[in-house]
């Protein structure tokens, strides 16, 4: 008993500490990141790691207590309970793995802007609140190994010298200022954290589209001087490796937590079974649905009725006992002739 | 008189036995940890061997290597003593090995010392060896085409970018190499053959750094070339520039990284030490009160431990007059038959 409450409560911890791996992960770039809709995976991860290590204590409990005749009575009522919060938290599970999946689009446009901001501002180092844009873009080309947003050519179309380092009075200077409407300073050059160190050569950063600037260059043809992903595509790829590799891991908690529902349900209708019998210690049959499935979907769809119909003629209240009902699987118990008792 | 007497009742016996087999335990956790810290050590110097020109000493992660097998294997055994010790049928086959299984804990502490000994001093060496590596690392910068140093230019770069270091002693460094190759200079400009003609090697040296020596965390976008020229570049001073590229020589930088953690590893070795000479006592005191009991079918009675048979003294002068006469029989005999031939 002691080694099941052990592993249930694994599953729990392992499913939370995923969770805040992840949001560690994506909070560690929330600069580049322009919504946290993506945000949504690792929080339904913590939320059902800490419901699942909850759900699991509460069943090593009802373990324990079957095997005393006295002490189980008490868990009758929240059973039932249980049962619908565990197989709650699996659909919740089996959402996560569905979203890490579908929010892959929505993770790229949020990428796509987010990175936009940090190039466009990424001269801004005087300006409170941007301050730091350049380190974390200089950082996060370096780290990723990347260079731009789709490629380099992003930060020909920026200026990202800040006008502080820029000689306003030189000929250069203005002639590549008045070269473009916005009067921005544009340069076919980039910053030196796209510089591939796997590049043979010194890296060369500016004047980069002029073949004739540089001694044996020719730009179409050179492939390691500069980073060539994009750092959208970089991130993206980044976590989606992420999640992909904590999918199959979600997938086996999902498969162990209904094994529990399912053993769970066999051990409840066994005891109560053995608690109807004159003598405890015979055997009895466990069961997952008193009836079949679809006599059980029929009755069911009764009672909803008769509930509507109650409601509907009559506004007080009647008295409806529903039972927990499931999805058969296939199973068996062991068998004695003696009659399933009504909960 | 024996050494530090203590009285063992069953219960006092049982709860020693207890105590020392979980720290027993224990100290295989920290030999475990040991070895792992000697492997780790051993990837991180191999990582840096091309900074160190491949001539650093192994000696120190091998050692720790057979060092934390060893602590595991010893502590292991102490560990099963402890357990059987309460059974006398089991206790009866390890009790002729104790003896010598104290003497090789002595021994084995002195071992760990001197690897700890070890751990303190051969930083010098390690410094020694990367003030050379990094010297050569540095002139073989620019030979990407010769094999065997195609990748020096690399990892000297990511070294430069993951250490936050520039140069061996500080940025300077580069200004007396070249780290452009020849075969990425116009031979026919006039600018470049002035440089070569300007110094008596005909190198091509420049007062510039590569781009890895940049400080991500600068204001201003990295200058990498006429560092020491402030009129080269707008609203530039080099005496004042702190921010532009790393201060720091990588030779201090990597020193300091493998220093702390040949501190951390010496703390923790001296701690096992420590640790070690605790289990030690623990043991001498179980197997005396053991040994001691006065009467050995009844478990209950009460029965003395102790440290050492007799005080520090007469230990010592016992141990030294044991080591004579295994000296001196053979003395003994050359005199006897040096006498016999005599007369």
């Amino acid at each position: 008993a002691m080694l099941l409450k052990i592993k249930f409560m694994m599953c729990g911890a392992f499913v939370f500490s995923l969770g805040v791996y992840l949001k560690i992960e994506l909070l560690r770039r929330a600069e580049v990141m322009e919504n946290t809709e993506i945000h949504v995976v690792p929080n339904i991860l913590l939320l059902v790691g800490l419901a699942s290590m909850g759900t699991n204590w509460m069943a090593s409990r009802v373990c324990q207590d079957s095997m005393d005749m006295s002490r189980f009575p008490r868990w009758k009522v929240l059973l039932l309970a249980w049962f619908a919060v565990a197989a709650l938290l699996c659909c919740l599970l089996v959402a996560v793995v569905v979203l890490s999946y579908a929010l892959q689009g929505r993770l790229e446009e949020s990428l796509k802007i987010g990175l936009r901001n940090g190039i466009r501002f990424y001269k801004d180092t005087d300006v409170p609140g941007r301050c730091f844009q350049k380190e974390t873009i200089d950082r996060l080309q370096i780290e990723f190994r990347c260079c731009g947003n789709n490629n380099y050519k992003d930060w020909f179309e920026v200026q990202w010298v800040s006008n502080r380092y820029l000689d306003l009075t030189s000929k250069d200077v203005k002639d590549r200022i008045r070269s473009n409407v916005d009067g921005r300073f544009l340069l076919d050059g980039v910053p030196f954290s796209c510089c591939n160190p796997a590049s043979p050569r010194p890296c060369l950063q500016y004047q980069l589209t002029d073949n004739h600037a540089h001694f044996n260059y020719e730009y179409q043809t050179e492939e390691l001087n500069l980073y060539a992903r994009g750092c959208r595509q970089a991130l993206t790829d980044y976590y989606m490796g992420l999640m992909n590799s904590t999918g199959p891991g979600v997938l086996s908690v999902i498969l162990i937590q209904i094994s529990v529902i399912v053993s769970l349900r066999y051990l409840q209708t066994a005891v109560e079974g053995a608690m109807a019998l004159e003598n405890p210690e015979d055997e009895s049959v466990g069961y997952l649905l008193e009836k079949g499935l679809k006599e059980t979907f029929e009755e069911l769809k009764a009672k909803v009725l008769d509930m509507v119909k109650l409601a509907q003629v009559d506004p007080t209240t009647s008295e409806v006992s529903p039972e927990a009902q499931e999805a058969e699987k296939g199973d068996n118990a062991t068998k004695t002739p003696s009659p399933p008792p009504a909960s | 008189m024996p050494l530090m007497p203590v009285k063992f009742t069953l219960q006092k016996r049982v709860k020693l036995a207890q105590g020392l087999w979980m720290l027993y335990w224990v100290s295989v956790i920290v030999g475990i940890l040991i070895f792992s810290l000697g492997i780790f050590f051993k990837v991180e110097l191999r990582k840096r061997s091309e900074m160190m020109d491949n001539n650093e000493s192994h000696l120190v992660p091998n050692l720790l290597i057979l060092v934390g097998l060893l602590t595991c294997g010893f502590n292991a055994f102490g560990g099963k003593v402890c357990h059987d010790s309460l059974d006398p049928m089991k206790y009866t086959k390890w009790k002729p090995m104790l003896k010598q299984y104290f003497m090789a804990g002595l021994g084995f502490n002195v071992v760990l010392l001197v690897v700890a000994l070890l751990c303190f001093l051969m930083q010098f060496s390690v410094y020694l060896t990367l003030a050379d590596g990094l010297k050569y690392s540095i002139r073989f910068y620019k030979d990407t085409d010769t094999p065997g140093r195609c990748f020096m230019k690399r990892t000297l770069d990511m070294t430069q970018i993951e250490f936050r270091c520039c140069g061996n002693n500080n940025f300077r460094d580069w200004f007396e190499v070249q780290w452009i190759s020849n075969r990425y200079l116009d031979m026919s400009n006039d600018e470049v053959k002035d440089r070569v003609l300007s110094n008596v090697e005909g190198k091509y040296l420049m007062d510039s750094v590569p781009f890895s020596c940049c400080n991500p965390g600068s204001p201003r976008p990295c200058i990498q070339h006429h560092l020491t020229n402030s009129s080269a570049h707008y609203d530039y001073d080099l005496r004042i520039e702190e921010l532009n590229i790393w201060t720091r020589g990588c030779r201090e930088a990597l020193f300091s990284y493998f220093s702390y953690m040949m501190n951390s590893i010496g703390a923790l070795v001296l701690f096992t030490i420590l640790l070690e000479s605790t289990d030690m006592a623990g043991l001498k005191y179980l197997t005396t009160s053991l040994e001691a009991m006065a009467d050995p079918e009844n478990p209950e009675c009460e029965s003395e431990g102790w440290l050492l048979e007799k005080s520090v003294k007469e230990t010592v002068a016992e141990a030294l007059g044991k080591v004579k006469a295994l000296v001196k029989p053979n003395q003994v005999q050359e005199g006897e038959e040096g006498a016999a031939p005599a007369t």
